[in-house]
């Protein structure tokens, strides 16, 4: 059987440890109201596409894992390129890998950089055409688009230890 | 005529079902416990709640396409399967990867350790019953290395950072004073955390002498990472058969002698320290240049076969990969390392207490989804 020896030194200094947690500083915020920045790569639950650059080759529905993407295409031959008929993704079923914001050539496709984007419905989440269109509401992020992640506020970290409460927007 | 016998109060051995959701079972995992009172008799552990068939998913996908799925076998530290799961890549289709990936590669597998010890000693100590401080504490380190892999990766939980040929995208500029300043604050915090528990009586009296895996057993069932080093066994992917950059790096390997509850949480402490080591020996060398080699989307490796295993914070991870040259694996097989470690829990546990049982699991440090893949 194990001896007690120095009976409650050891757990004497684990409170001195505790005590001194006291007076640090806190590592938490109060969400709704103190927000943190996040990452600049964020790969936010939604995709981002752009129609005008989309030259509809199809290369992000052949990279995707889960075949979240369907993309419907037309061959204009008067203008000899494609003309995306229907660009649709299941955010359902996408897991936010990016894979098909890397493959894609064109630079025609981001993730998305806001965060709170629950939905109601499961239908929702299917998104089509031109309701994947940048806009104020669905800024893209810095995923694979140093341009883009430049322009974007730097991300809070944890390890600066954040006290002062951020400005309200 | 009544016997001593019959006077005397018999107790009966009954079966109870431990899990499969219960909050010390780390995940659904259920164990059938057969107990006389408190002591257990045996143990028998049923799985495959959280089977997904990953393997066979692997072989409907791209190469490339499973790297996301590899981040949910143990997402405790996905960054280390994703490593682990490219060289099994790279291997099959011999692809040599850029310098300065291999250190970003080696510094981000060094950082999953860290995260993932953090996990391992704090819930272990949640299950000796110190609850939320030693808890709390390591999942406040975690979170700032969490930080890190976010700010690479973009994601905090599912990095799928690691590609084949290299990693996804360079490292920002912001990340290097990053990754220091978090060296300097876990240094500081593991000695704290000493300080808080080395000396803990009732930590000490829960976990020495506690659940003794014995050196052969632990051979003979293959078991690896901290559990087995903890036994004394020597063993350490990194220096046996090194894989990435690891030769070039200064290391020790930390081993147990009785291989108790206790022994195992030491080596995990003392691996912290060896992994803090070989970062801050990797910052100063980072080399520039790419940080992925001209690898096409869809790769199709040459027929044949390949396994690659490197050590994963848990111990040997293993992924064995078949090709038949066209672009999804024809057979993908992975070696998890938690089902591996699990196979020896019956002969810890035997003879011990009910509370036992919960810091001696606790102290395997598994992760469900790894062992059900
Ligand atoms: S993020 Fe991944 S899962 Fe989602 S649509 Fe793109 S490739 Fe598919
Ligand atoms: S890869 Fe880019 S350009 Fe091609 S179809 Fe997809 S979004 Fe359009």
């Amino acid at each position: 059987m194990f001896k007690f020896e120095r009976f409650g030194l050891g757990i004497f200094k684990g409170m001195t440890v505790t005590i001194r947690h006291l007076f640090r500083h806190p590592t938490v915020s109060q969400y709704p109201e103190q927000r943190l920045n996040i990452s600049r790569r964020t790969r936010g639950n939604e995709l981002i596409w752009s129609r005008e650059r989309c030259t509809g080759c199809a290369t992000c529905a052949k990279a995707c894992p889960q075949g979240a993407i369907e993309i419907v295409t037309a061959a204009n031959t008067a203008e000899n390129k494609y003309n995306v008929t229907k660009y649709r993704v299941d955010t359902g079923y996408c897991i936010q890998c990016g894979l098909c914001v890397e493959a894609c050539p064109y630079d025609a496709l981001f993730m998305g950089f806001s965060f709170e984007r629950a939905k109601y419905r499961r239908a929702d989440l299917v998104q089509e055409d031109d309701a994947l269109a940048e806009s104020p509401e669905r800024p893209a992020s810095g995923y694979f688009h140093p341009d883009i992640a430049a322009k974007l506020p730097e991300q809070t970290l944890l390890v600066d230890k954040i006290t002062e409460k951020r400005k309200k927007q | 005529m009544t016997t001593t016998e019959e006077l005397t109060l018999h107790t009966e051995p009954f079966v109870l079902n431990f899990g499969p959701v219960h909050p010390s079972t780390h995940g659904v995992f259920r164990m059938r416990c057969t107990l006389d009172g408190e002591v257990v008799l045996d143990i028998e552990p049923v799985f495959g709640y959280l089977h997904r068939g990953v393997e066979k998913l692997a072989e409907e996908r791209t190469y490339t396409g499973f790297i996301p799925l590899t981040d949910r076998l143990d997402y405790i530290s996905p960054m280390s399967n994703n490593l682990g799961y490219c060289l099994a890549v790279e291997k099959l289709a011999g692809i040599k990867v850029p310098e300065r990936a291999e250190y970003i590669r080696v510094i981000m597998a060094e950082l999953q350790r860290l995260a993932n010890h953090c996990i391992a000693v704090g819930s272990m100590l949640n299950d000796a019953g110190a609850y939320y401080t030693p808890f709390m504490y390591a999942f406040r380190e975690r979170e700032k290395i969490i930080d890190l892999f976010d700010m690479v990766s973009g994601q905090r939980l599912t990095y799928n950072y690691m590609r084949i040929g290299g990693v996804s995208q360079d490292i920002p500029a912001e990340f290097l004073p990053a990754l220091k300043k978090i060296i300097s604050r876990l240094k500081k915090w593991v000695e704290e955390y000493e300080v808080l528990l080395k000396q803990n009586e009732i930590l000490l009296a829960r976990a020495k002498g506690v659940g003794i895996l014995a050196k052969e057993i632990a051979v003979n069932c293959g078991i690896s990472g901290p559990v087995a080093r903890a036994s004394g066994v020597k063993r350490d992917v990194r220096k046996d058969d090194p894989y990435s950059i690891y030769d070039r790096f200064q290391f020790d390997i930390p081993t147990g002698e009785a291989g108790d509850c206790y022994d195992r949480y030491r080596v995990r402490i003392e691996e912290m320290r060896q992994s803090l080591r070989i970062l801050e020996q990797a910052v100063p060398q980072i080399p520039g240049g790419a940080v992925k080699a001209d690898v096409p989307h869809l790769i199709r490796p040459p027929a044949g076969d390949a396994y690659a295993h490197i050590e994963s914070p848990k111990g040997e991870l293993g992924y064995y990969l078949v090709s038949d040259n066209s672009i999804a694996p024809y057979r993908c097989h992975v070696r998890p390392t938690s089902l591996i470690n699990l196979t020896a829990l019956r002969e810890m546990v035997k003879g011990w207490k009910v509370a036992d049982l919960i810091l001696i699991f606790g102290s395997i440090d598994i992760t469900m989804g790894e062992v059900d893949r």
